[in-house]
């Protein structure tokens, strides 16, 4: 009994020391829970991290947004992460501030199989009328269209998306809502949505594993995975009227094309942002982190999301994620400062 | 207590005591385990039994954006796509299991059977691979072939996707054909022999044999490996998931996606926000629970109803 008072006075003092100078072998652990999107590069991040400092072990688990959404909430991890902003009702339920935090961007991108690959141009109110199921065969006029010049086949396109629910799913509909009403009222906004049409992939690998295997297939994936499984992706028309093929590139400018009108709490969506070199299905991602952490994880906290809009972003390219527009990492340093 | 003392004597040692309480918690914990199991169930699903009702069962819409949910297209393929794999894998596992019993050389039969056994050890991630990049194309160059003639049958209409209920009956066929074939087997070989020879020194041919001596006395057994393999079909999920299209929608068509309850439970559960969508998908995992709960009372009374059961002691 004695020992464990004096255990329990010994540990009180650590706590209290530690913010100070932290003893050589005391690990100070933060565990995080969310997206599957961000993964590679939050992994990577919390890697490159130690060797700034060697005593703060980061763990994260990638268990999907509406995980991560809920394990905040219940303050069970550290901090969270999701693809899709928090909606008010979900944020009624959380006790204190939490904060959207933009960490990167990612674009999603329609891919296609066709034989002899001709390269294909597709409106937001056209890809709508395909997964609406609308529109069904390739050589349909509205198809033709926006294609003149490409051979396309004289068959019914094979509809792919997403069986399970995801960050991925929530921005291609986000913008096919806001570009086609009818969209909007018939399947609407979510992770996971009621579709007139098509087969059903599990994970961004099973749509792009699908559409690889599938002649005449029509899907939707994150751009890494189209490029890392080398399947042809369509230029999509953005708010502009210009054709954009995804890029990094272009989710940056749709990003800055954005940021002018960014609220202060970073819950935006950037689908069919304005500019001319935008690529209209882009989305940021989030950490969700309290602006009240108990102990020394809020400093830290704070200390890494610092270095994260620094040195971080360097490595976001690498990996296939397009950094932050530097007006918003300058803003979002400043919100991070509350963090404690 | 009664029965134990009585046979040990009058007085029961530490240890046997020990052994009894130790084994009666090992039980208990099973039965625990499964209420505790049931009562999570109920409770992390009242709000979408609450919001929809009975109706939840034979509502047939399923659409997070506006939180109305039905359970139905789910039950359908989850019964459809094991009935189908049952009626390819029975017959086929069965067979095999008679020829392995009564026909093959016993050297031969046990090399079999140890290779039927490792199929059972496969992971349904694998299978499911194998299902993608084999049973896909496969099914895509034969469906049109059955569409032009079968297409008068309804189940063999529409527009060969590849992926679909067909192939989700295939895989799953797969993967309990040795639960049936090894099982069987070994209830045939435990047939005995002098009721065989007898039948044989009546004049029956091999075929009357087996039809008449080895199969009726080996029924409940059979049996039992067929409702094994069912259990394992309604529950699967990975390998399904891959192949089945994933489209909540009742078809006649095989040819069509579908959608079973342990599909949408692995798709949806980790990024469902709402609490109603969260809700119904616990209730979807406890019909699938009591799915397969009926299965197996199913199954007991049928075992118990047969007459090798019942001469048994």
């Amino acid at each position: 009994m004695g020992n464990k008072i004096l255990g329990l006075a010994l540990m009180c003092a650590m706590t209290l020391q530690a913010p100070a100078a932290v003893r050589a072998g005391d690990v100070l652990t933060l565990n995080g829970a969310g997206a599957t999107f961000p993964y590679p590069i939050y992994s990577k991040w919390f890697d490159e991290f130690r060797t700034v400092r060697p005593d703060v072990q980061i763990n994260y688990q990638s268990i999907g947004s509406g995980g991560g959404i809920r394990q905040i909430t219940e303050r069970t991890v550290d901090f969270g992460a999701t693809d899709g902003p928090m909606t008010d009702k979900l944020l009624f339920k959380v006790d204190g501030k939490l904060h959207h935090i933009p960490t990167v961007l990612g674009a999603v991108v329609p891919v296609y199989n066709i034989a002899g690959t001709p390269d294909l141009q597709l409106t937001g109110g056209l890809l709508a009328d395909i997964y609406l199921g609308k529109v069904k065969r390739w050589d349909d006029p509205a198809v033709r269209k926006v294609n003149p010049e490409a051979k396309l086949p004289e068959v019914p396109i094979t509809v792919i998306r997403r069986s399970d629910g995801s960050g991925t799913t929530f921005c291609f509909v986000d913008y096919l809502s806001k570009v086609s009403p009818e969209f909007e009222k018939t399947v609407g906004r979510g992770t996971a949505v009621n579709w007139p049409v098509g087969l059903g992939g599990k994970g961004n690998e099973g749509v792009a594993g699908l559409v690889k295997q599938t002649p005449n297939a029509l899907g939707y994936v994150e751009l890494i995975y189209a490029e890392q499984n080398g399947l042809s992706h369509a230029a999509v028309q953005n708010a502009e009227g210009k054709f954009v093929k995804g890029s990094v590139a272009g989710v940056t400018a749709a990003a800055a094309g954005s940021a002018k009108n960014m609220p202060k709490d970073y819950r935006v969506s950037i689908t069919n942002a304005p500019g001319a070199e935008s690529y209209p299905i882009s989305t940021f991602t989030w950490l969700l982190v309290y602006e009240k952490n108990s102990g020394t994880k809020g400093k830290v906290l704070n200390e890494f999301l610092r270095w994260m809009l620094d040195s971080g972003q360097k490595l976001a390219p690498g990996l296939g994620y397009a950094p932050l527009p530097p007006a918003v990492a300058a803003s979002v340093q400043k919100t991070v400062t509350t963090i404690r | 207590m009664s029965k134990g003392g009585a046979v040990a004597g009058l007085t029961e040692r530490a240890g046997d005591r020990l052994f009894r309480y130790g084994v009666l918690c090992a039980g208990l914990a099973v039965v625990g385990l499964a209420a505790a199991l049931a009562l999570e169930l109920a409770s992390g699903s009242r709000l979408a039994w609450s919001e929809f009702g009975p109706a939840f069962l034979w509502s047939s819409s399923w659409n997070p954006v506006s939180e109305r949910f039905g359970a139905l297209p789910f039950l359908y393929g989850t019964l459809v796509s094991s009935a189908l794999a049952l009626a390819i894998a029975g017959p086929l596992g069965v067979g095999s299991a008679i020829f392995l019993a009564e026909l093959a050389p016993r050297r031969i039969s046990d090399a079999c059977c140890f290779f039927i056994e490792i199929l059972a050890a496969v992971p349904s991630v694998v299978l499911g691979l194998m299902g993608i990049f084999i049973l896909v194309p496969g099914v895509r160059a034969v469906s049109p072939f059955l569409i032009e003639h079968l297409g008068f049958l309804p189940f063999f209409r529409g527009t060969p996707y590849g992926v679909g209920m067909l192939t989700a009956g295939l895989i799953l066929s797969i993967m309990i054909l040795p639960y049936i074939t090894s099982i069987s087997r070994e209830v045939l070989l435990s047939v005995p022999r002098p009721l065989k020879e007898a039948a044989l020194a009546l004049g029956a041919t091999r075929w009357e044999t087996v039809r008449l001596v080895s199969l009726p006395y080996a029924r409940s057994g059979i049996l039992g490996a067929v409702f094994l393999a069912l259990g394992r079909a309604l529950g699967e999920t990975m390998a399904v998931t891959m192949v089945i299209g994933n489209s909540p929608r009742i078809s006649a068509s095989l040819f069509d996606p579908a959608y079973t309850m342990a599909a949408v439970l692995a798709n949806e559960l980790a990024e469902a926000t709402s609490d109603l969508h969260l809700h119904a998908l616990m209730a979807i995992a406890g019909t699938l629970f009591m799915l397969t709960l009926g299965m197996n009372a199913l199954a007991r009374w049928m075992i118990l109803g047969t007459p090798t059961a019942r001469r048994r002691p």
